[in-house]
């Protein structure tokens, strides 16, 4: 009898230890099960995508519709080329622009969408042509110093 | 001089034989022939004593952790007016570090101290020469299921502390501190990897258990059969065990970075 009760306990815990994973997977890491057949690939050309990471956001009016794949670049022209995932059930039309903005001040990078008027869509593996690149603090504040300069001379 | 040359001498040449003893005693415990006939009750009566027993100290020890975390790092975090960051930074400082780690610390101190000295006891009585007179092999019936049962307890248990640490750090920093519930879960899932965060944190777990209860069956089977020698074992293991620990972790943790 005091084998089995050590028996259920053994299990038990080992259930709660997996159901703990589990737990860890899903509402900590944000793993999500999903198959590629739910997404599809977009590219865009960067000139700078300074602080960008792999898995960053990618979102349209503030919902996120996908995430930062890849980012390599592209020797021929020095340019950016970041590869997006983007869902599948969110038909992008061709005029689409990309930019990379900043959530808050000092938060992470992601691309934000904002999509135009076309009738067209956008297919998978397809370059998306009006892009943004991310604003760097250093030059902003570079210019305005000259402009001031220029300004009170 | 000569003597003290010696004796340091004899030093070496005793640590290289315990170092080629406990390797040995590794070896059949894990030879094939008997390490994986181990049987299944004997098995699970360990996971009971290793495991589901030492469920309490590292539940609570995962919970304070994780909310003296928060704590600590809000304050950091906060004259950087990142506050919001706390959650991804609990999360990712348990899974990494201090879920393994301190799991692994307090599973030394509270199963593989007594893993050696039940098993120096066992040797002090003759039991272990009493099986093999009688043509019980010990590492089948007494070593095998040990290793093995620490081996599978140990990473379960690492899980749960960091999965309690992380909600007692939610609970701290959402109710005492006032940051935003969803920006807490929000900022870690972010940031979090499955297998990157999550997974290696529980592979380092599976590698200290392997160490650490290596550690503990060695010395309770190499300990002088007298009151004293198990004491010293016992010591021995915690010490060992602790120092083995927290050394590999720094050599896993390089090599899982991609330091080297």
């Amino acid at each position: 009898m005091q084998g089995k009760s050590i028996e259920v306990a053994v299990g038990l815990f080992v259930m709660v230890a997996m159901a703990g994973l589990l737990i860890l997977a899903l509402n900590v890491s944000g793993l999500r099960f999903q198959s590629d057949d739910d997404e599809y690939y977009l590219y865009a050309r960067f000139e700078n995508t300074s602080g960008l990471n792999e898995r960053a956001k990618v979102s349209l009016s503030g919902v996120v519709v996908g995430r930062v794949v890849d980012i390599k670049l592209d020797t021929d022209s020095y340019v950016a080329v970041v590869k997006m995932a983007i869902e599948k059930g969110v038909p992008l039309s061709l005029d689409t622009s990309a930019s990379i903005l900043t959530s808050g001040l000092l938060g992470e990078k992601y691309i934000g969408l904002s999509v135009g008027a076309d009738e067209e869509y956008l297919l998978g593996g397809d370059v998306i042509e009006d892009t943004q690149s991310a604003i760097v603090l250093e030059e902003l504040i570079g210019q305005f110093i000259f402009s001031r300069t220029n300004e009170s001379q | 001089m000569m003597n003290k040359l010696r004796s340091l001498g004899i030093r070496a040449l005793l640590l290289c034989e315990s170092l080629g003893r406990s390797a040995f005693f590794l070896w059949n415990i894990l030879n094939w022939g008997r390490g994986f006939k181990a049987p299944l009750h004997r098995l699970i009566k360990q996971a009971y004593q290793l495991g589901v027993l030492s469920l309490p100290i590292v539940l609570v020890a995962g919970i304070f952790v994780g909310m003296v975390l928060a704590l600590q790092g809000y304050y950091i975090l906060s004259s950087y007016g990142s506050q919001e960051a706390v959650g991804q930074m609990v999360a990712l400082s348990l899974l990494r570090e201090f879920g393994p780690v301190v799991t692994a610390l307090l599973f030394v101190g509270r199963a593989g101290s007594a893993l050696t000295a039940e098993i120096g006891l066992m040797k002090t009585t003759e039991q272990l020469s009493a099986m093999e007179i009688m043509g019980v092999d010990p590492y089948q019936r007494i070593f095998s299921p040990r290793l093995w049962a620490g081996v599978i307890s140990l990473p379960l248990l690492t899980v749960l502390f960091s999965l309690l640490g992380i909600y007692g750090g939610a609970f701290v920093a959402v109710n005492m501190l006032g940051i935003y519930e969803g920006s807490y879960w929000a900022n870690m899932q972010q940031s979090v990897l499955f297998y990157d965060d999550v997974m290696k944190g529980v592979i380092k777990a599976v590698i200290f258990a392997f160490v650490c209860t290596w550690i503990a069956l060695y010395q309770g089977w190499q300990s002088r059969p007298t009151s004293e020698g198990v004491s010293m074992a016992t010591t021995a293991t915690v010490v060992q065990g602790s120092l083995a620990i927290l050394g590999l972790d720094f050599i896993l943790t390089a090599v899982m970075l991609g330091g080297f």
